[in-house]
């Protein structure tokens, strides 16, 4: 179990210092660390790894102390031995794949090196890239590369920041499997840095969300990111709709409000809030949780359902991107499919239909 | 052509560009990496050579290589015979003389590294000497180069000093810009343009090495 209790301040000219302030303990396998850029999220690695100094607190492996500001105890990174997977990975760029990896073995005996390198070798499948140089390396295969790099230490923490960004879903997949075979044996703590949602769920472990150096929630990813509290974590969870309102109605024996978006003249029925009447709110809601319709819908259970025209369609991977005008504007997440079958054009009158508890309060 | 000058010249520029690599290295590498209070001072004495007439670097090197100065009681008590004149001497004012020559590149080549790389070799285990040897000097090597042919064409060129501290005794101080001077002086220009000639085709070709190296016309590993 790694333990995290620091805070360190980073003054700034004239504009507020921004401050990293974290308690949060991390336990064997994979800990999402989620949030915005600039959240903290590298800061706080670099804090664990021995690269940055907390101002205070401490950072404890179990009972051994990394640091502790009190005790004026700061141990090397050296001496930490742990790994670290940086975002642009750092490969040595002198060096063959094979020297990069023997790097951090420099202690071990030369046939101990060698078959620790061919075991991570064969673990990450890059057995035959072994006497390239990183130049001459795919995106995958420097990451196959960095990862092989820092594992075949056997480190006690994993720091990843990052590691996966750039590839498509397959390779990332095809990584992370090869990623988790070999923890299964190891049981490390592994602290994976992303702001990708779907890096996220294809992990699918334990999250902690981070907004402006501090500790949001933590939790399983369904339950965190799927109603995220500030509007930060919404935006970079996928939310793409953030609509301000002001509630109007509470009906409690429902658990649901009413709140009037500003500016328009349009009603949304949401969950039951800790907001007065009167009071401003911030919703959010997933561009994929949006149904469009042609025609009025009847016999609905959804509990909103709003008129408005198409402003513009965009086709975005196997997506489309509707922009509604239904007071506000809506951005709407469709299939091709379904924007070919129903002969979507702009202009066109639809019919929005949200369910209530696809609005997510944020701050 | 005087060749016993321009062999001095040559030795001269040899041992000091040896020297200095061997202590501009260290110097170097406190500055590029690490903060300390008073850096300012050093990088501004280390710059200072680039600034200072050589007649005013070589008058104060020679007050203190005098027989009452204090390098030159030092080297008296040492070596039991005195230090300005002789071959030292001029050694040990140009390595002042091309400091900056020597450091400013390797400062440079330090600071453009991407720090990245140094602190995955220290969470990979490896120490200060260990990553200084591994990844900074390999990486660095254009600097290095740099520095070292910088140091040696600038001691091979340089007069004022030389002037200064070394006199101009044939085969121990007087080297191949003083006998340039020399032959002007005594109207052999002839003599003077085979010596000057020579001396402009060696910078040149040392110069163009360097500029090579750093355009990575040949290069040892593809670029990152």
């Amino acid at each position: 179990m790694l333990t995290v209790q620091i805070r360190k301040q980073f003054s700034s000219n004239g504009a507020a210092p921004f401050v990293l302030d974290i308690s949060a303990s991390f336990a064997r396998g994979f800990t999402v660390l989620f949030g915005p850029s600039g959240a903290g999220k590298s800061t706080l690695l670099d804090c664990i790894a021995g690269l940055q100094r907390p101002d205070s607190g401490e950072i404890r492996l179990g009972e051994e102390i990394f640091f502790d500001a009190a005790k004026r105890i700061d141990i090397s990174p050296q001496r930490r031995e742990l790994a670290y997977v940086f975002q642009m990975l750092a490969l040595f760029p002198h060096l063959p794949v094979e020297q990069n990896i023997r790097y951090g073995l420099g202690r071990l005996a030369a046939a101990e090196q060698r078959r620790r390198v061919e075991m991570i070798a064969a673990a990450f499948r890059i057995e035959n890239l072994l006497q390239r140089r990183p130049a001459e390396l795919s995106g995958g295969e420097k990451q196959r590369v960095a990862l092989a790099r820092a594992l075949v230490t056997q480190p006690r923490v994993l720091l990843l920041d990052e590691p996966l960004t750039g590839l498509d879903a397959s390779l990332r997949r095809s990584i992370l499997e090869d990623l988790r075979a070999w923890n299964a044996a190891q049981q490390t703590p592994i602290l994976y840095v992303t702001h990708n949602r779907e890096e996220v769920d294809a992990i699918g472990e334990h999250v902690l969300t981070l907004a402006n150096g501090r500790v949001q929630e933590s939790g399983a990813p369904g339950t965190v990111l799927d109603a995220p509290r500030s509007v930060e974590l919404a935006q970079s969870a996928g939310f793409e709709n953030l609509l301000s309102a002001t509630v109007v109605e509470h009906r409690i024996e429902d658990g649901v409000m009413r709140i009037a978006l500003e500016n328009v003249q349009c009603e949304i029925e949401v969950p039951l809030g800790e907001a007065e009447l009167g009071s401003r709110v911030r919703v959010a809601i997933r561009a994929g949780d949006i149904l469009l319709a042609t025609e009025a819908p009847h016999f609905l259970s959804a509990r909103n359902v709003l008129p408005g025209t198409i402003e513009s369609l965009e086709t975005r991977g196997a997506l489309v991107q509707a922009r509604v005008k239904a007071g506000a504007t809506f951005l709407v997440h469709i299939t091709r499919g379904a924007a070919r079958s129903l002969g979507l054009a702009p202009g066109q009158l639809v019919w929005l239909v949200i369910k209530t508890h696809s609005c997510h309060f944020v701050r | 052509m005087s060749t016993e000058a321009l062999l001095l010249s040559l030795r001269l520029a040899a041992t000091v560009s040896l020297l200095l690599l061997a202590f501009a290295l260290p110097l170097a590498y406190v500055l590029a990496f690490l903060e300390w209070p008073g850096k300012f001072l050093v990088e501004s004495v280390v710059a200072l050579p680039l600034v200072l007439p050589p007649t005013v670097l070589g008058f104060y090197a020679l007050i203190a290589m005098g027989s009452r100065g204090p390098l030159g009681k030092l080297w008296q008590s040492l070596f039991g015979h005195p230090l300005a004149f002789t071959f030292a001497g001029l050694v040990i004012a140009s390595l002042v003389y091309s400091l900056p020559f020597a450091v400013q590149p390797l400062v440079a080549a330090f600071e453009s590294l991407d720090r990245r790389l140094l602190d995955a070799s220290a969470v990979l285990g490896a120490g200060r000497a260990r990553t200084f040897l591994r990844v900074i000097l390999p990486l660095a090597w254009p600097g290095v180069l740099t520095s070292l042919v910088l140091s040696f064409a600038h001691t091979l060129g340089e007069f004022g000093v030389v002037l200064m501290v070394g006199g101009n005794l044939p085969g121990i101080t007087r080297t191949v810009s003083i006998d340039i001077y020399d032959r002007v002086q005594a109207l052999d220009y002839a003599g003077a343009q085979q010596t000057a000639l020579l001396l402009l085709l060696i910078c040149f070709v040392v110069l163009s090495v360097v500029y090579a190296v750093n355009r990575r016309v040949w290069s040892p590993w593809p670029a990152r």
